[in-house]
């Protein structure tokens, strides 16, 4: 028998670290690998430049003239013609800009759409300031409950002396942010009812639940826009007329209650039967059960799969330009065919992309946060 | 054995009968148990102890026969079973604690939600019972911070919180490392000692040995011998019980 002596930490081997080390075990590790990465960079060699040179170098970027600090820069804002037809015309965009964020709500009211984007903006500010503030839960509720009051009188008005834009007027980027937020905030609640209405005992409301989400799920999303937008107005003949972005709201907060429903139940199958039989032990009735131990674990198990999901509704908001909205893509579209801006549709729709790309990809970000902030795993 | 109508029994079980779709997991379980009783479950696994207590506070529901806990008459009445359970707490084989709640509000949950009880004063008796248990200076940590017999500790204080009478274990060190094993076996023979009635499934025989007043062996969903640890560890009367002995103290 022997007694070992405690051994002394000691670094890594020089060969497991540094760069070159890096590219080998990733880009050059063997045959094969080193042909995708080959393959790879002659993709990005065909790919990148002509589309750097379309968007950028070859393009038009003459928005007109401006002084800044006294200095006159520019000169006459390019038109269509002097544009060329190889390379971007972004000007187009300059001109078209507010179309394609308010469509056409009135110009001179557009203020208040800004205000509206503010406050949102100003909502992600306020729940970092109140992480740690005693009254935090009440604050956020306040905000949930307030905020999309506030933004519902702001562009619609009606109150206050504002003056009343018609839904027919809303448009562009706001019109789809609209859609999106209220399609996403009033399914979730839906969804989770459902969710926990097809893991009930109570045969009927499990039966509903049931039928309600495959219902859904089988039929796509076109489908109960174009039903809630003619036929949904075939039941109500007494001359009640609903707004038209109401039925799509209305179909599309339909189409994600579904959707979110099937993710949180994914969520609530995760939560080992333990958390349910400890919470029946120590007596707590179903709503407390699920409102204080299942649902906020099962939902944090679920926050990717919820963004992703909200993700999909975003980007699905484009399909209301086939019952008439007028969304951020339709607006493309009706400005392309402007008589001095024929043709554009490609900067438009790049536009349109990246418009989308910056804010899905937030939301992608602000979920991955959300995943870390709420990890239950508390392991250190 | 006949039920008798004793009001000094805290739980009564008569002819209970259990199924689990066609297979009989308890067959004509009679049993009563004393306020103070301690009483010590054991047998093979999927001999139905399990099951049994899990009847008490009727986690599992059954179709035959009637359970009698503190006067009260197991139904499917919610209001019942919800004034069972805070009379009779179990303790699980795997804790079963609220991993994104901290220890101390793992423990004041049922106490303000289910029993009304005020925030301070249920964070005062909760500090109070995890002193007890011996980890008052965890409250604020999460149970995914502490060990597995830290856990199993809090666990208890959990269910003491609401002041049971009855307190239910299910294999309370079946999940544990070994060497954690004795510091949950301590906690629990402090309760045996401070008169609360208990019912443990265990395989901890030195632990039945110490505190247990009565053994009960199940085999195949029934209970087939029933003594005191003496007579239980040194003169089994059934076969099974014998050869159960013999594999589980031989080595």
């Amino acid at each position: 028998m022997a007694i070992y002596e405690s051994q002394e930490l000691r670094k890594p081997p020089i060969s497991q670290v540094g760069i070159v080390r890096w590219l080998r075990v990733n880009l050059f590790s063997s045959k094969v690998n080193v042909g995708l990465t080959l393959a790879a960079l002659y993709m990005l060699y065909v790919i990148i430049p002509p589309m750097l040179g379309w968007m950028i170098f070859d393009a038009n970027f003459n928005f007109g003239e401006f002084s800044f600090l006294g200095f006159e820069f520019g000169e006459i804002m390019a038109t269509n013609d002097n544009c060329g037809r190889a390379a971007a015309c972004w000007p187009f965009i300059y001109e078209k800009f507010d179309m394609f964020v308010y469509g056409f709500y009135p110009r001179e009211l557009v203020w208040r759409v800004d205000i509206v984007f503010a406050l949102a903006a100003s909502l992600f500010v306020i729940v970092r300031l109140v992480r740690n503030y005693k009254y935090k839960n009440k604050v956020l509720l306040a905000m949930i409950i307030g905020f999309p009051i506030a933004s519902f009188f702001l562009i619609g008005g009606g109150v206050f002396g504002l003056e009343v834009v018609k839904t027919h007027q809303w448009g562009g980027l706001m019109l789809t942010l609209v859609i999106a937020s209220v399609g996403i905030i009033i399914s979730f609640p839906i969804g989770v009812l459902l969710a926990l209405g097809r893991q009930s005992n109570l045969r009927v409301i499990n039966f509903f639940s049931t039928i309600y989400i495959e219902f859904i799920r089988a039929v796509p999303l076109i489908t109960i826009l174009f039903m809630a937008s003619f036929v949904l107005p075939l039941f109500f003949t007494g001359g009640i007329s609903f707004d038209k972005l109401l039925r799509a709201l209305i179909a599309i907060t339909l189409f994600q209650a579904a959707y979110f429903a099937e993710v949180v139940r994914g969520g609530l199958q995760a939560i080992p039967t333990g958390q349910y039989e400890a919470a029946d032990a120590i007596g707590l009735n179903y709503v407390q059960k699920n409102a204080l131990i299942i649902l906020p674990q099962a939902l944090k198990i679920s926050i990717p799969n919820l963004v992703g999901s909200s993700i999909s509704l975003f980007k699905d908001t484009t399909l209301v330009l086939i019952i008439g909205l007028m969304d951020m893509l339709a607006m493309v579209n009706m400005t392309a065919n402007d008589i001095n801006w024929l043709g554009r549709e490609t900067e438009g729709f790049v536009f349109v992309t990246m418009t989308m790309w910056i804010f899905l990809y937030s939301m992608s970000r602000y979920s991955k946060k959300l995943e870390v902030r709420f990890s239950t795993d508390h392991k250190n | 054995m006949k039920t008798e109508n004793n009001n000094a029994n805290i739980i009564q079980i008569s002819d209970l009968n259990k199924w689990y779709g066609e297979f009989h997991a308890l067959k004509n379980i009679n049993l009563n148990i004393k306020e103070g009783e301690i009483i010590v479950v054991c047998g093979p696994s999927g001999s139905g102890k399990s099951t049994l207590i899990r009847c008490v506070n009727f986690l599992e529901k059954f179709q035959e026969g009637e359970i009698i806990v503190n006067g009260i008459q197991l139904t499917d009445d919610v209001a019942k079973i919800r004034s069972v359970r805070s009379e009779a707490s179990m303790v699980f084989q795997h804790f079963n604690l609220f991993p994104h709640l901290s220890i101390i509000d793992n423990l004041t949950l049922a106490p303000i939600w289910v029993h009304n009880e005020g925030k301070e004063e249920a964070r005062e008796k909760a500090l109070k019972l995890l002193d007890r248990v011996g980890i008052k200076d965890q409250a604020e940590k999460y149970p995914n911070q502490l060990s597995g017999g830290q856990q199993q500790r809090v666990a208890i204080a959990r269910s003491l919180c609401t002041s049971p009478k009855i307190m239910l274990f299910d294999e309370p060190t079946s999940a544990l490392d070994p060497e954690m094993i004795s510091e949950v076996l301590d906690v629990m023979i402090e309760l045996a000692k401070e008169g609360i009635t208990m019912i443990c499934v265990t395989h901890e025989m030195g632990f039945a040995r110490k505190v247990a007043q009565r053994i009960i062996f199940m085999d195949e969903g029934q209970i087939v011998e029933e003594n005191d640890p003496e007579t239980f560890f040194h003169h089994p009367e059934s076969d099974r019980l014998k050869l159960f002995l013999d594999q589980i103290l031989t080595h």
